[in-house]
């Protein structure tokens, strides 16, 4: 075949155009393109949530005075805690408790106002742990709140002294000072959706035209290997770059999460992702018949590359072996990114690792893709 | 109904089922792989948290009270930093997590009776990990400040703050992801794998040789059924035991009444997922409604890993439309807080509720007639 001596670019266009046309002939496929990531932004912006608050509070309040009213009062000022019910009979939080009618009982003795001006009172918080991260979180609230109330309360007759706190600890948290957890989770999510887009999309297409018959025609034109590879993963490639756009518009117009650092960067880095994230989808698609095949297979790939990315569950809680295996996780790496432009306002002196790795895992998968998908067709 | 009709199409399926590649990998690898995934290698449990130290002060105070961090178990210190340019570039490369910063004259204040202050700076871009290692430093720096009081002839803090954690004592996310996994699980068989069951049948042209027979639809659909309510057993026995003696999560309820119920709640998923299955006649289509409707929802507004209170109005008045929802305050009612009957009665109606719209709506729709 003489035509086919060295790659060539006007081949790659001229078959980018086909799929293209391919693509946007199908209804069903434009939906999932560009409507699907919309609704799965819209749904996980505001499903995934860690932020605790109004917490569902029983109180057991054995005392009835003055004092553990101002308890009870301090704890639900901050809309940390929602009182739903009092009673005083402890049996009465334990129901509670089991129904999951309530998460934190709050338990003030008898006698409490005295023994606070005798300086020597204490309340009990029962937290259910079941929602161990709730549980945490709301136990820190709780302690933080009623620690400082005790300051506050210690009436200066009986110590003599104005009681100052011993101790302070003045908190600040960078980058995210309301600490909402969708400014975090929200650019987790656009490294999620262009990863399943190019991965899912890319597989069923190849695997699609084997199925159709279709990969022997292609394989009689003169287009080498390498072009047809190329000319059917770009077209997904500048699919999931439209994606980041419009992704990326939503996170920053609708749900207000702060873009500190360089749109161009993270272009940059979108682009370095998008290799790996093809080439696991050629990748697929050479070991997968059918397309039912590939979807299972991208299934299977994508549920551990989310879990062990950072995107829910952070990396550093990981123990160190799947630390280390995380690291050949491409969304790992780009999630880092994502969330160091769009929160920290980083740039590549803090970066350059996380794009080295992508570039590298994008060489890799598309290198072994490639090799693959020669040895089928020929 | 004829019962030897109906066995004789779920004898038909598990032979189908067993030739399958992919729904065997469904059935017992992909659980299989959750549970390795979720019980070993992810967790919420923030410990080892990577710490800066920015000593100003350097006394036998300041070091104390970092002692006591490091005495907690949850910090590590990683880095050294000496003034805040190195600390905001700790927290900008992410090499630190928490930057706690003792100012000069920490130790004097403290001797003197004014209060001394430390600075914890967090990278608050993950809110939650931020969240709770704000606590725990708050936490230490309290029982600090308690103790130093105490050494100094004052007397303690008038108020004092007994907390005690129920059902999950430590606090070990692991706790409350296994028996939600459960549920989650068993979204997959149901949902996932029935809904290719019709539509194989469509796809592969056997529709028509079914449609020969005298089978009735309600035969079909609950012949169809059986062996994949058989799996889920399996595999809702399989992770419990994994996660009981492997995992250390505790099981205090009764096994029976987790069997009654699961058995409920796999039968109105597994009833969805024919439903879906009888409306399309390609399994990939099929599978993939079948995870946008039943599947995702499930693993993210049933409260598995977020909890529900913590959504806003809109989506919370969608989650009761959620039968996961129910199943897994039951799983987890029964694992971790070992409650009966009497605490889970509304969820068990719900799902027998569930159950039987499950099954009938297939039963409703699945046509075996040829147009």
């Amino acid at each position: 075949m003489s035509a086919a001596l060295g790659f060539s670019p006007a081949r790659v266009a001229e078959m980018l155009r086909k799929e293209l046309r391919q693509i946007f002939r199908d209804p069903q496929l434009y939906r999932i393109l560009f409507i699907a990531p919309v609704v799965q932004l819209l749904m996980f912006g505001y499903a995934v949530s860690t932020d605790v608050r109004h917490t569902r509070t029983f109180v057991i309040d054995h005392a009835g005075d003055a004092a553990s009213r101002r308890v009870v009062e301090a704890l639900t000022a901050g809309g940390f805690f929602d009182v739903v019910g009092r009673s005083t009979r402890d049996a009465d939080l334990v129901t509670e408790l089991d129904h999951g009618r309530a998460v934190v009982g709050l338990v003030i003795p008898p006698r409490f106002g005295a023994d606070l001006a005798a300086g020597d009172a204490s309340v009990q918080l029962l937290v259910d742990g079941t929602n161990s991260n709730v549980a945490t979180v709301a136990l820190g609230q709780a302690e933080g709140i009623l620690s400082s109330l005790g300051v506050a309360l210690v009436p200066p007759t009986i110590s003599g002294e104005t009681l100052v706190p011993p101790i302070e600890l003045r908190d600040r948290a960078w980058y995210n000072p309301d600490l909402a957890s969708r400014d975090y989770n929200v650019p987790g999510v656009v490294g999620v959706l262009l990863f399943l887009v190019c991965m899912l999309l890319t597989a069923l297409a190849v695997v699609r035209e084997r199925e159709l018959g279709t990969l022997e025609q292609l394989m009689v034109t003169p287009l080498l290997p390498l072009e047809l590879v190329a000319g059917k993963a770009l077209p997904f490639a500048l699919i999931g770059l439209v994606d980041l756009v419009l992704v990326t518009l939503l996170a920053v117009l609708w749900f207000g999460v702060p873009l500190v650092g360089s749109p161009l960067l993270l272009l940059f880095a979108t682009v370095l992702f998008l290799l790996p994230s093809l080439g696991l989808g050629l990748l697929i698609s050479t070991t997968s018949k059918t397309q039912q095949e590939a979807f299972m297979a991208s299934y299977l790939t994508l549920v551990p590359a989310i879990l062990l990315s950072g995107f829910m569950f952070p990396v550093a809680s990981m123990p160190p072996l799947f630390r280390t295996l995380s690291l050949l996780n491409p969304l790992r790496h780009y999630l880092e990114i994502v969330r160091g432009i769009f929160l920290k306002g980083v740039g590549l002196p803090e970066l350059w690792r996380a794009h080295l790795w992508l570039l590298a895992l994008g060489v890799a998968f598309v290198g072994v893709a490639a090799a693959r998908f020669q040895k089928r067709i020929g | 109904m004829n019962l030897r009709r109906l066995f004789a199409v779920s004898r038909k399926e598990v032979l189908q089922l067993r030739r399958d590649r992919r729904s065997m990998v469904l059935a017992f690898l992909l659980p299989l792989l959750l549970l390795l995934l979720f019980g070993y290698a992810i967790s919420w449990d923030v410990r080892e948290i990577a710490t800066a130290v920015w000593d100003a002060d350097n006394t036998p105070q300041s070091r104390a009270l970092l002692d006591a961090f490091w005495a907690s178990g949850y910090f590590d210190e990683v880095a050294r930093v000496d003034d805040a340019a190195a600390a905001g570039a700790v927290l900008d490369r992410s090499e630190a997590s928490v930057v706690l910063a003792l100012p000069r004259g920490f130790a004097r204040n403290l001797a003197s009776g004014e209060t001394a202050t430390v600075q914890a700076l967090v990278d608050g871009s993950d809110a939650n990990t931020a969240t709770i290692v704000l606590a725990y430093s708050r936490a230490i720096v309290l029982g600090y400040g308690a103790r130093v009081r105490l050494e100094g002839g004052k007397p303690p803090l008038p108020l004092h703050v007994q907390s005690r954690v129920w059902y999950n004592e430590e606090l070990r996310s692991r706790n409350m992801i296994v028996p939600g996994l459960v549920a989650v699980i068993m979204m997959i068989i149901a949902a996932m794998l029935t809904s290719l069951t019709l539509s194989r049948e469509w796809e592969r042209g056997t529709m028509e040789q079914l449609a020969s027979t005298p089978v009735t639809r309600a035969e079909v659909v609950l012949g169809k059924l059986l062996p994949y309510l058989a799996i889920g057993m399996i595999d809702v026995a399989a992770t419990s035991a994994v996660g009981v003696l492997l995992f250390d999560v505790p099981f205090r309820g009764s096994v029976l009444l987790l069997a009654v119920l699961s058995f409920l709640f796999l039968l109105g998923a597994s009833g969805i997922g024919i439903f879906v299955s009888a409306g399309s006649k390609s399994q990939l289509l099929a599978t993939q409604v079948a995870m946008i409707v039943s599947y995702l929802p499930s693993l993210l507004l049933s409260g598995f890993m977020f909890a529900i209170s913590s959504m806003p109005a809109p989506l919370r008045a969608i989650t009761y439309l959620i039968p996961a929802r129910y199943f897994l305050v039951v799983t987890r009612g029964i694992f971790l807080k070992g409650v009966g009957i009497e605490v889970l009665r509304g969820e068990a109606l719900l799902m027998a509720i569930f159950a039987v719209a499950g099954v009938t709506l297939a039963v409703v729709r699945f046509k075996k007639e040829i147009e």
